[in-house]
């Protein structure tokens, strides 16, 4: 559970401005909510995530690699069919399945390690009860800055997120 | 709330703008989603859809019919094998490909002006995919047994024939369609939970809510939705480009005069995107149409998709002119006899109809003038779509009614059943795409706030 002051702006430019400086200001930014993918915020801010590609990569040859050795399997082994003379392994032809199914493949890991580094699927976040916290997918930007020790340092937050173009500012914790 | 096309700043380069320069965030959202969560729809959307919906339901009793009764009510004979089920096959597979290759080529290449086709192009994708895996399983003798193209374990220890193109279509046809549901859910996520912040009912903030899954746009949640959706894109291109390989290759692998051509897996994947653009060209002037999106799918849009669409044509023209060629230049008795076939013989009214739709219609939008009229896009689009189909199905006829043996020649005589399952697809494909527009932001809204935000920074 994070103490956060959130500062809801109207502005992509004054947004990201109020990010990269809040930082030199001594301000500990944990979150963004943006309608749009804006890669300076997103970069900033994601901290660890999981290796997408990676992990793609690894699904998509490792089920081509199964696929080939299946189809090895059932036509030399299990269920060999002399067709015209071909040899039983008939390679260049059994890549046709394996290309396939290892795409498919790379992109349902890809979607698993996207859904679960996204820590969705939650219907409920405590941010959903934060007001006008619905404009974040429509047309608003907030940042959430980690709440000081005291009320001085909350302050001086408030401030200098005014100063940067902030609407408003609440409290929540999320 | 309605955004005004405004005469204001014109890029650097001249163009005109994608968007209105007065465009804000709000108003680009507002314009996107209210017709659709208000739920109020016109008069043209119900009269499509009361043209749509017959015509779906005619595809339901045709299936069915073909189902009780078997392919012998379809015109195929010994000799024409292949009918209209495998034409429409590739004709909707073709456009089906087009969709999630437009979007994933237009996002790797950074076209600012995919962001108002590309979510429609995909739903196209979807639906024209799902149909036209129904034909491979209708042309079986024995439908019933389709799932025998899967290796499951069986009493019978049978196993597929790896070698078949049946199983290449199976795998290829699979793959490629819960590839294009997850790319099209994925590009759709942060506009879903744009509709269930926005929707009024509660009805509306479940439903929304629930496929949403609860997104926030939070940094971390955009990081990552964008390194998998440019992954997605990446290798989403050489899976439709393998894909319709494939359905070339299930001509190309056969033995049969016209067939043995190593040129059928690239002009069938530039024959996939030539008619799936005249698709989107039609569906965006619809749309464009219906929802007055006048001012997000500009004259700017169809003027790209008219040189996309004659470069494809000039394309299509050369791999006929190759396929002529490499068959003359061949030397084979069967080869040169069925080219003089396809010019001269039984088929040669739709073969001649079919060079005027894909080669020389296309060539008015040389002109300017032309490219910037919709009406006329829309013109050369119906002919394109037409041509296609009559490219498909003469493929199968040439061929097949002009083989190697003489006494085996016969021409084909579509029936009842064939003309069915061509025409009513297209208002089960209508039914779907309509539905479609009234439950879901037929343009992406979050990549239109993203143009709009880069535009406005340039």
């Amino acid at each position: 559970m994070i103490r956060a002051l959130v500062a809801e702006f109207d502005n992509a430019d004054r947004f990201i401005a109020a990010l990269k400086v809040s930082q030199t200001e001594g301000l500990t930014p944990v979150d963004a909510l943006m309608p749009f993918h804006i890669p300076e915020a997103a970069r900033f801010l994601a901290g660890r995530v999981p290796p997408i590609r990676l992990i793609m990569a690894a699904a998509g040859f490792g089920v081509a690699i199964l696929a080939y050795a299946l189809q090895w399997y059932s036509a030399v082994v299990a269920y060999p069919i002399d067709s015209g003379g071909r040899p039983l392994n008939s390679w260049p032809i059994f890549l046709l399945v394996p290309f396939e199914v290892g795409i498919l493949a790379a992109a349902i890991a890809g979607f698993i390690a996207f859904i679960v580094g996204s820590s969705l699927p939650r219907l409920h976040h405590p941010l959903f009860a934060y007001p006008g916290i619905e404009r974040a997918t429509q047309d608003r930007f907030f940042i959430l800055v980690a709440r000081g020790d005291s009320d001085d340092a909350d302050d001086r937050a408030r401030r200098f997120l005014f100063e940067a173009g902030a609407l408003s500012i609440g409290a929540c914790e999320a | 709330m309605s955004l005004a096309v405004s005469p204001g700043r014109v890029a650097k380069d001249e163009e005109p703008p994608l968007l209105p320069v007065s465009a804000t965030d709000a108003s680009i959202t507002a314009m996107i989603a209210d017709p659709v969560l208000k739920g109020v729809a016109g008069r043209g959307w119900w009269v499509a859809m009361a043209c749509a919906t017959p015509l779906a339901l005619i595809t339901v009793v045709a299936i069915v019919r073909l189902l009780w009764s078997g392919v012998g009510l379809l015109g195929n004979n010994t000799t024409v094998v292949w009918g209209f089920p495998i034409a429409n096959y590739v004709w909707w597979i073709g456009i089906g490909n087009a969709g999630t290759l437009i979007s994933a080529l237009l996002l790797l290449t950074r076209q600012g002006w995919r962001a108002s086709i590309n979510r429609f192009a995909e739903a196209m994708t979807l639906f024209a995919v799902s149909i036209a895996g129904l034909f491979p399983i209708l042309h079986l003798g024995r439908p019933q047994y389709f799932y025998w193209l899967a290796p499951y374990p069986n009493t019978m220890t049978l196993w597929p024939q790896w070698r078949s193109a049946l199983v290449w279509d199976f795998w290829a046809i699979l793959s490629y369609l819960i590839f294009s549901i997850i790319f099209f859910y994925v590009g759709l996520l942060p506009d879903l939970a744009a509709f269930r912040d926005r929707s009024r009912s509660r009805r509306g903030r479940l439903i929304y809510g629930a496929f949403a899954l609860g997104w926030r746009g939070s940094a971390r949640q955009w990081r990552l939705h964008n390194v998998f959706y440019m992954a997605m894109a990446a290798i989403a291109v050489p899976l439709v480009c393998s894909v319709h390989s494939i359905v070339g290759l299930d001509f190309a692998a056969s033995l049969m005069p016209g067939w043995q051509e190593t040129i059928f897996p690239p002009y069938f994947v530039v024959g996939a995107m030539f008619s799936g653009f005249a698709m989107v060209a039609l569906l965006a002037a619809a749309i464009r149409w219906g929802f007055g999106f006048q001012s997000v799918l500009t004259v700017r849009h169809f003027e790209t998709m008219a040189l996309i669409i004659l470069a494809s044509s000039l394309i299509m023209t050369l791999s006929y002119a190759t396929e002529w060629f490499s068959g003359w230049y061949g030397g084979q008795v069967a080869e040169r006899g069925e080219i003089a076939f396809a010019f001269t013989g039984s088929y040669a009214p739709f073969f001649w109809l079919q060079l005027f739709c894909n080669c020389a219609a296309p060539q008015i939008l040389w002109w300017p003038r032309m490219r910037r009229s919709i009406l006329a896009l829309i013109a050369v689009s119906v002919a394109i779509l037409t041509g296609m189909w009559f490219e498909r199905i003469l493929i199968i006829w040439n061929t097949l009614s002009h083989g190697y043996l003489p006494s085996m020649r016969r021409v084909f005589t579509p029936t009842l059943e064939d003309w069915l399952l061509l025409i009513a697809p297209l208002g089960l494909f209508a039914m779907l795409f309509l539905i479609f527009i009234r439950l879901l932001p037929a343009i992406s809204m979050h990549e239109m706030r993203q143009l709009r935000h880069e535009r406005s920074r340039s």
